[in-house]
Parts: C-alpha cells; structure tokens; sequence
C-alpha cells in the first residue's frame, strides 16, 4: 500500500508515542518493586560474603524477613573517613565520595566479622561484589560478586562459588604488612608448586577478568587498610 | 477463507515447528536451557512477545505504510519486550539475572520477525494471535526438552529436584559437566531435529 510522506510521519509518530507512554507507566509503577528486589539481593551478597548460608538445603533462598532479621540483629552499617581512617561520626552529612561503608557483624556485642563492597572493571563492565574479613583483619571470610556483565562461561564464572569460595580463608595480611590477593592464569599448584595462602586458581578464558579482579581488589583492601591497621593493633 | 484455529495452534508444534524444522531461534534455545527453570520462563516471554506483537500488528496491518513496515514491527516488538523484562525484574528478581541479556534478545529472535512477516500481516487478529499462542509452544516445546535433557544429564537435577539417586553418585557417576556447556546444548539439539525430522518425515528440499 502507498501512502504519502505526511501519512508516514503521522503514523510513526502515534506509534513511537504509544510505545513511550506504556513504557514509561511500567518503569514507575514497577520501579518500587524492583528497587526492593535489588536492594535485596544486595544485602543478600552481604550476608553471603559474612559467610552466612543464604541458600538452604531445599535450595530456598533466604527469604525477605530473615534476611532483615539478621540485618538488626548483627549487622551495623559505620562509615570511615578514606583519609583518616577514622570512623565518621555523622556520616549523613558526608558526600557519598567522601566516605567507606563498612559493614560490621557482631555477636552478642563482640565484632567478629567486617564486610565492605568491593568494585572494579573486569573485561567488559564493572564487577560489584563484597569481601568480608575475619575480627583481626587478616583472613578472608568471604568473597562474593554479584553483578557483572562479563563474559556468561567464562569471565562470568566469577559470580559462582566455585571461583569465591576458593577465597575463604586467604591471608591478606601477613608478616606485618598487607599481601597482594592474586587471581592467577591458570592453577595455584602449577604457579606455586609450594602452595600459596594469597594466590587463588584463574577462569580459563578470562585472564584479563583475573587482572581486573587483582588490580581493584587489592586497591580496595588498600583503600580499608588506614582503618583495618588501627583494629590489628588494638 | 475460513481458518482453521487448531491447526493454526498445533501445526508448529511439529510440522512447521520453528526451531527444528525451520531452524530459528536456535541462538538463545541453546543459552538459556542448561536448566529447566529459565527454560521456562524464557519459553512463557516469547509465547507472550511473538502472540502479543503478532495481534498488535494484524490489528493495524491496514494501516502501516509499507515503507516503514520493518521499523514500525521493531517498535511493537521491543516494546513487548522491554515490558515483560521490566515485570521479571520487579516479580522473578533471580529468574531475570539468569537469563540476562537474553530476555532483551527476544527483540531480535528470528520466530517473532518471522510469524510477524509471514502470517501477521496478512491475517486478521485472533488466527494471528492464535497462530503466536502455537508458534511459541513450539519453540516451548523444544527448549523443556532440550532443557530437560541438559538438565538431569548435566546436573543430575530437574526443575532443582535431585533425580539422580544419591547411590549412583556413591557407584561412582558423575555428571557430564559438558552438558552445560554450549557443545552439549548442540548435541542434544541435534539429535532431537534429527529424530523430529525422521518422525514428521521433513526433507530439505535438495
């Protein structure tokens, strides 16, 4: 069928106004929803980094109100000053820029554990994840990542278990001073026949995922260290 | 011309079936089926898009200027698309990290391009919808097999349910961790056009 230009244009306009006004009404109404889920699953990626079982055996997540429950019951969320290490005290009124989260697990009044989220470029994108370190600061007592866009199968592996469960229990700090975290090509045993207590085995096919992973973690441990010295020593 | 809405329904779910007979869509059949739970979601979306866009296009096929056919398609499409991926992320938070950018990539699946130029524009409403309805079957039909197949293989598991005796782990099987991956998903996607193709008698035409 041929109709004149102006009919094309009429046309493309009604159309590309409707396509806009339905998806403009889904993105706010179903933003609150969405917020919430992620939200979620962040504090989800806490929990888990504090080594926290958030699957049970049935392969049930942890559900909405537990995942809370554990937020008022352990969790406190500090602020630390980059420069000085210190915590801040009114850390409200702080630029976001100008600040460390710092998520802080106590049992019956005793820190036990610390978290704080980790991010940097992979391949591809940035890769968000938290780290949690044991009371002294040293050892790692979780590691998780939860988002990126890296490659699915290959650098996207940093989002399973396999690859941060082999995290748990690396030394960040050894001998009085803090030691590089290192994602190597290929396997531990093959770089480190002697074995290795801050080296963790690399993804097949994602090395240059594996030097991102060693260049922002360890920047981001070094970030936290003005703070974390001041706990080792006292 | 009087239709026939049953066949409309059921011819794709074998004889003109999108994936194994006209070998489209293949790309994300092979991604999303390592497991039979985003298989299914990801089945439920293109059922939904391709009937959703098939309808909305027969509706106003009279009206769209054939210079702009294609584009006026793309929008009703993505559309359809953007919607279903933003009402995953709000209802099936996990489900939708799962399968990624594949939701997005429903946009440019060969099934729903394909019913739209071949039966949507030329058809009245309803049979168009109807013959979306069949079209996504087909495509569901395929991926919960391929899916299950990869699934109890590759992880011992179906729907998350262990379906692997516990002994036969203990007697020293393993599961084939290549079932996961992508040369698994084309293995059992082969033979299943093989064997659909030998049952429904298809041939290329040499």
């Amino acid at each position: 069928m041929q109709k004149g230009n102006t009919y094309t244009l009429v046309f493309t306009a009604i159309i590309c106004v409707a396509c806009s006004i339905l998806l403009a009404s889904s993105a706010v109404l179903l933003k609150e929803k969405q917020d919430t889920q992620s939200e979620l699953d962040r504090k989800r990626n806490v929990l888990k980094a504090f080594d926290i079982a958030t699957v049970d055996e049935q392969g049930n997540k942890l559900g909405e109100e537990e995942i809370n429950r554990y937020f008022t019951e352990h969790i406190s969320e500090v602020f630390i000053d980059p420069k000085t290490g210190q915590l801040i005290e009114d850390a409200q009124n702080q630029e976001a820029d100008d600040r460390l989260p710092l998520y802080v697990w106590k049992d019956s009044d005793e820190v036990s554990k610390y978290a704080f989220p980790v991010s940097g470029k992979g391949l591809w994108s940035t890769i968000y994840g938290y780290m949690a370190l044991d009371k002294d600061a040293q050892t790692i007592v979780g590691l998780t990542f939860y988002r990126d866009g890296e490659t699915p199968g290959l650098g996207g592996e940093v989002g399973k278990d396999w690859f941060q469960d082999q995290f748990k229990d690396k030394k960040v700090f050894k001998d009085g001073s803090l030691q590089r975290l290192e994602v190597v090509k290929g396997k531990v045993t093959d770089k480190y026949p002697a074995g290795n207590d801050h080296a963790v085995d690399g993804i097949s096919g994602a090395t240059l995922t594996g030097d991102g992973l060693n260049h922002f973690l360890n920047a981001d441990l070094e970030k936290y260290e003005k703070y974390f010295k001041g706990i080792r020593r006292g | 011309m009087a239709t026939n809405y049953t066949k409309v329904i059921v011819d794709p779910l074998s004889e003109t079936n999108p994936i194994t007979i006209q070998i489209l869509g293949v790309c994300s059949a092979l991604a999303v089926t390592t497991k039979l739970e985003t298989a299914l979601v990801m089945s439920m979306g293109l059922t939904l898009v391709t009937a959703g866009s098939n309808f909305v296009i027969s509706l106003i096929r009279n009206w769209i200027p054939g210079k702009i056919r294609m584009i006026v398609e793309m929008a009703v499409v993505s559309t359809l698309v953007i919607l279903a991926d933003q009402f995953l992320r709000a209802y099936m938070y996990d489900i939708s990290r799962q399968l990624s950018v594949f939701v997005g990539l429903i946009i440019t699946n060969c099934i729903v391009m394909g019913r739209l130029e071949a039966y949507a524009l030329s058809n009245p409403p309803l049979p168009s919808f109807l013959d979306g309805i069949g079209n996504g079957l087909g495509y569901s039909l395929v991926l919960i097999v391929v899916a299950s197949f990869r699934e109890i293989l590759g992880s011992g598991t179906w729907m998350g349910l262990h379906v692997v005796p516990a002994s036969f782990y203990q007697a020293g099987y393993i599961n084939n961790g290549m079932m996961l991956l992508a040369p698994g998903a084309f293995i059992v996607l082969g033979l299943l056009i093989w064997i659909q193709r030998t049952l429904s008698r298809y041939f290329e035409p040499a």
